[in-house]
């Protein structure tokens, strides 16, 4: 059963890439979305097998022998586990819901076959991302979603904006990857086997010989490399921004529910590696993840295009479940990877809804007013916000309440950090609600309404599971996704009954962060930050920084080598050698005189020569 | 499997020529038989690759035969785990770049034919013969098809690229010819199966001399400024085959001869290579990138996966070998197919310059998804040969010295770099009045390249067939190439 969560999708990308100009819109539309459906219903059914079992075993289906030579043998081979399973779930079923919003969303476009064909290609390699069963076939899934994520930011590529971001988000992407690939080589050169249920044998138990082995640190930072560019962590979050130009849907979908959390999921897959690693999750992995949220959540008060504040808010949340991961909180890091699929792909419908309804302005300071005549889109946002910023008991307060407890058990510092980024989340995410829903119009000439059904009703069930999702996880439902997880993150924390006073501070904390944003907003005016304000807009200067170090140095080293070294030195040297062969072929024909003698005395020398050389040999 | 089906594979091709040359001038007529002829090599390289017994690793297949008796140098063919893969791409090439550049060439149209059909049998000749002086005959019957191919052919600065091509390649050919001579006064043989037993004099020097005159034809840097020049000055069947299949006549050469016959030399200058080839590596991916002629681009990106066959050679594992091996086949589908593409913008545009371009993707979108297809090929993406062929050579890289991988893995992000720029220059962007006027992809040029991505998603997807036909040869040449060196240590020109 479980190829076939592959093949379906894969089956509706051949189908729409191959005749999808012949099948006309609704054909398009209907083998993409029942295609994606149909994986879901198996990754349901799959699923409630795995719950019915207590321990859960992996369970390994292998396709074929890929590569193999000598000992180095590496099979196409899928895994079912609590994992996979959950992650699945989330990429099908968001991924469902995104394509029929999608239907709505794009029925204009004239590329329509062609934007199904790579979301169907998308919700594939996603899928053998999450359920390859060893590194190899991981980062085939990894590697593809990359693609179908440049191909999907450049979807509109006659915009050079969108082609442009396209090809950084691949290119910074592949800075990431280059470092995976040698942790995947690592991984083989320490363990022998790349195989996930071999490296949990191996390193289970916290490691054991190979515990805090030099090679094993090296492997996860490279991995975590690997994760960083993925997950647009620092200090490789630049592409994630720029990729807000691709279709809004693609930007629910690939740029904030699924593919930006496979870095997530990739330290998740390796726990036991990471955890018999010695220092990396605590002194690595959970401050690069504590600085990227609160980093990105201070650029996000700062912008003015909707999707670029929803874009550094993903960047922000995701830096949430790396510090998950490093306190040692795998658990929580996957509630919120849960919770976060459901908002923040809510908030990017619900703009989405905005830009349809108001001809594609998606800057803050030309929208507003939209409350009354978009009530569902409204709905949409502020539950979705809201959520985002942890106001009980919505979804994503039941699992950042998970995430600041396993803070704050792990370093102070951390917890402090998180703190800050949960009062400056609720701050942006308010102000946007508040700059694109409340006061008056902007256009007073425009009649803006809610979508169709279509896009209508992806968002009502986006809405549900925002709202409610959080029993999925929270204390007092019984915490079924811990104990879903449990085989995999094992009971950490087991005293984590969060207290009282803990929920209070932080519920306080996101409070006062929704009231000052409204306060500051109420009147739809940006307060002026002064210098602050216009560091935050500039991204505290790092794209800059980038670019004068090493975009412009690269582009200089590569012109220097082409036209002074290549051009100049090497070939000329090279040339000059030919050259030579040519004078000396010149100064060797005047040898050809015509006279036999001295071509026999010629031919003479050379046997003796020969002769001479065989004999003392 | 008889043996004649060696020389029938190397021949095929010359007897297509003779008749070519005896037919008619009808251009149409002559282009038809030109293919058909290129069927039969391809056919009888597909019943190789079939009948290929599995874990046999050495030459199943030897034809042998009397050529100049009087000093023992024989007619000698034959097929192992490492020439086999390579005659198949060649087998495959050929018809691929006739059918894909149909009518691009329209004067002297039989000339053309019959030099491209001369060309095919010197190419397998060099990687089917056994004899040293055959090999030597094969080699050099390469150069003059090409020279005249680029000669007259070519674009505006034909002339000087084909003289620098003849001139860099015989350079190292007149170096090869002194080593071939040496061998056979040493030994009194130069069947390849022979000397394998052979205790070889003067190793160091030998290999030296054999290693440049493959080096150069790789190219390796820094002795790869021919390249640029020959690839971007020829026609566009001329450029596939070029680089998809001469370049690797100078690998194929390195491991053939230069591992086999003189291990521990190798095993001494390995250091060497890899150096040169990871300098390959990031060098020619740097060059590449600010190239504004695209098809200087595409000859650039050779210099650097060339680099990756050369690390992959010399790290002197299964897995690095095996990378390499397979990766001449991915070098030669996707820049084959990269060439292609080229040409069929070349066709359109009549300029190489990319600043000329923009939009094509919309004007032309079968022919851009395909084109995505090779790209990404080229840059190495899971799911494409080229991943296969790289991952392994890296994997062997990283056992022989992890810090070789790390170098080498800036590779996997420079090719997106430059090659990923080029798609957005050429296919995206607004569209440009002039490439509003491209006419849509024609049959024959969807037919080469549609086979070009097929051939490259088999071997990303299932490349057990190949790499299950060279293991043998490959783990044994590894093993010689350690006992040897094992064995003895060496000394530079002397003997063990």
């Amino acid at each position: 059963m479980v190829p076939w969560i592959v093949a379906l999708p894969l089956a509706g990308a051949l189908v729409n890439g191959l005749v999808g100009g012949r099948l006309g819109r609704r054909g398009t539309s209907l083998v993409a979305c029942l295609a994606v459906l149909g994986a879901f219903l198996l990754s349901v059914a799959a699923t409630q097998a795995l719950v019915a079992s207590p321990e859960r075993p992996a369970q390994v289906v292998r396709l074929f022998e890929w590569i193999a030579v000598a000992d180095f043998r590496i099979s196409a081979a899928f895994q079912w586990d609590p994992l996979s399973a959950l992650l699945a779930l989330v990429v099908t079923g968001v991924g469902f819901l995104i394509h029929v919003y999608s239907v709505g969303y794009m029925a204009e476009d004239p590329d329509y076959s062609r934007y199904f064909t790579y979301l169907n290609l998308f919700v594939a390699s996603m899928l053998v991302l999450v359920l390859g069963a060893n590194l190899l076939v991981l980062f085939v899934g990894w590697e593809l979603v990359g693609l179908c994520s440049y191909l999907l930011i450049g979807f509109w590529f006659e915009r050079p904006t969108a082609a442009a971001a396209g090809r950084k988000a691949f290119v910074v992407n592949r800075i990431g990857d280059a470092a995976f690939v040698v942790g995947i080589l690592s991984v083989w050169g320490l363990l022998g086997t790349l195989e996930f249920r071999e490296i949990w044998r191996l390193l289970g138990e916290g490691g054991g010989a190979l515990r805090g082995h030099p090679g094993l640190v090296a492997a996860a930072l490279l991995l975590f490399a690997g994760a960083t560019g993925k997950s647009a962590q620092l200090p490789l979050y630049v592409w994630l921004p720029d990729a807000m130009e691709g279709p809004t849907p693609v930007s629910a979908l690939i740029h904030a529910a699924t593919m930006v959390t496979a870095g997530v999921f990739l330290v998740g897959r390796l726990w036991p590696l990471f955890e018999a690693a010695g220092p990396v999750l605590a002194a690595v992995v959970a401050p690069v993840g504590a600085a990227t949220a609160l980093f990105a959540a201070s650029v996000a008060v700062a912008q003015y295009d909707l999707k670029r504040v929803l874009a550094y808010s993903t960047i922000s949340q995701l830096g949430y479940m790396f510090l998950a991961l490093g306190a040692g909180a795998g658990h929580a890091a996957f509630f919120h990877l849960t919770t976060h699929a459901f908002f923040k792909a809510l908030l990017f419908l619900a703009a989405g809804s905005v830009m349809h309804a108001v001809h594609g302005q998606i800057d803050l300071r030309h929208l507003g007013g939209l409350r009354r005549s978009m009530p569902l889109t409204f709905l949409g946002f502020v539950v979705g916000a809201l959520s985002l910023s942890g106001i009980p008991p919505l979804s994503g307060f039941w699992s950042k309440e998970e995430i600041l407890h396993a803070a704050r058990a792990h370093a102070a510092g951390i917890w402090v950090v998180a703190m800050a980024t949960s009062f400056v989340t609720a701050y942006y995410a308010t102000r946007a609600a508040v700059l694109a829903f409340w006061g008056e119009p902007a256009d007073p000439h425009a009649h803006p309404h809610d979508p169709p059904p279509a896009m209508a009703w992806p968002m009502v069930g986006l809405v549900v599971l925002s709202a409610f999702g959080g029993f999925l996880g929270a204390q007092w439902a019984g915490a079924p996704l811990r104990a879903f997880l449990q085989p995999l993150f094992g009971d950490h924390g087991e005293a984590s009954s969060v207290a009282g006073a803990e929920v209070a501070v932080a519920v306080a904390v996101a409070l006062a962060g929704v009231v000052a944003g409204w306060w500051a907003h109420r009147a739809r005016q940006e307060p002026d930050l002064g210098p602050l304000g216009r560091a935050l807009a500039a991204q505290w200067g790092v794209e800059a920084a980038y670019h004068r170090a090493v975009v412009r140095p690269a582009k200089a080293l590569s012109q220097l080598l082409a036209e002074r070294v290549d051009a100049g030195a090497v070939d000329r040297a090279a040339s000059g050698l030919a050259d030579l062969v040519v004078r000396a072929a010149a100064a060797v024909r005047t040898w050809q005189t015509g006279n036999v003698r001295q071509y026999a005395a010629g031919v003479l020398a050379g046997a003796v020569v020969l002769f001479a050389y065989w004999v003392l040999r | 499997m008889p043996s004649w089906v060696l020389s029938a594979t190397v021949f095929s091709p010359l007897a297509g020529a003779v008749l070519v040359a005896l037919l008619p001038r009808r251009d149409g007529l002559l282009r038809t038989v030109a293919i058909l002829t290129t069927l039969l090599p391809l056919a009888l390289a597909g019943w190789l690759f079939w009948q290929a017994p599995l874990g046999e690793a050495g030459f199943w297949l030897t034809e042998r035969g009397l050529w100049v008796p009087a000093v023992g140098i024989g007619y000698h063919l034959g097929v192992d785990g490492i020439s086999l893969p390579l005659v198949a791409l060649t087998a495959f090439l050929f018809p691929v770049a006739l059918v894909g550049t149909w009518d691009a060439v329209r004067t002297r149209v039989k000339e053309y034919l019959v030099l491209l059909l001369l060309l095919e049998t010197a190419v397998l000749g060099t990687f089917l013969a056994l004899d040293l002086l055959l090999f030597y005959v094969f080699w050099e019957a390469v150069l003059v098809p090409m020279y005249f191919l680029i000669g007259l052919w070519g674009s505006e600065r034909r002339a000087y690229a084909a003289l620098k091509f003849f001139l860099f390649t015989m350079a190292g050919s007149v170096l090869m010819l002194l080593a071939i001579a040496g061998l056979y006064l040493a030994t009194g043989t130069l069947d390849f199966l022979r000397l394998l037993g052979a205790e070889l004099p003067a190793q160091g020097w030998l290999f030296a001399a054999f290693a440049v005159a493959f080096a150069i034809k790789v190219p390796l840097f820094p002795l790869h400024t021919w390249l640029p020049d020959a690839h971007t000055e020829a026609p566009t069947a001329g450029s596939v085959i070029l680089a998809g299949l001469l370049l690797k006549m100078g690998t194929y050469g390195l491991v053939r001869f230069c591992l086999t016959l003189f291990p521990e030399v190798a095993r001494a200058a390995a250091p060497l290579f890899m150096a040169l080839g990871v300098v390959g590596i990031l060098y020619g991916a740097a060059v590449a990138y600010t190239q504004p002629d695209v098809k200087r681009l595409v000859a650039y990106s050779s210099v650097s996966h060339l680099g990756f066959v050369v690390l992959g050679t010399f790290v002197l594992n299964p897995q690095g070998l095996a990378g390499a091996l397979l990766q001449m086949v991915n070098h030669g589908i996707s820049t084959g197919a990269l060439f292609l593409l080229v040409g069929v913008l070349y066709e359109r545009a009549h300029t190489r310059d990319m600043d000329a371009f923009g939009g094509v993707a919309r004007v032309m979108p079968t022919f851009a998804a395909l084109s995505l297809f090779v790209v990404f090929s080229s840059a190495a993406l899971p799911g494409t040969n080229g991943f296969v062929g790289e991952f392994l050579v890296l994997l062997g890289a990283f056992r022989k010295d992890p810090r070789w991988a790390a170098l080498a893995a800036g590779g996997v992000i420079l090719s997106a770099v430059y090659l990923l720029w080029m798609v957005q220059r050429v296919y995206f962007g607004p569209v440009r009045p002039e490439v509003r006027t491209f006419a849509p992809l024609r049959p024959h040029e969807g037919a080469a390249l549609v086979a070009l991505v097929l051939a490259v998603l088999w071997i990303g997807l299932y490349p057990r067939p190949w790499l299950a036909r060279s293991e043998a040869a490959v783990q044994s040449l590894v093993q010689r190439v350690a006992s040897v060196a094992e064995a003895a240590s060496p000394g530079w020109g002397g003997r063990p």
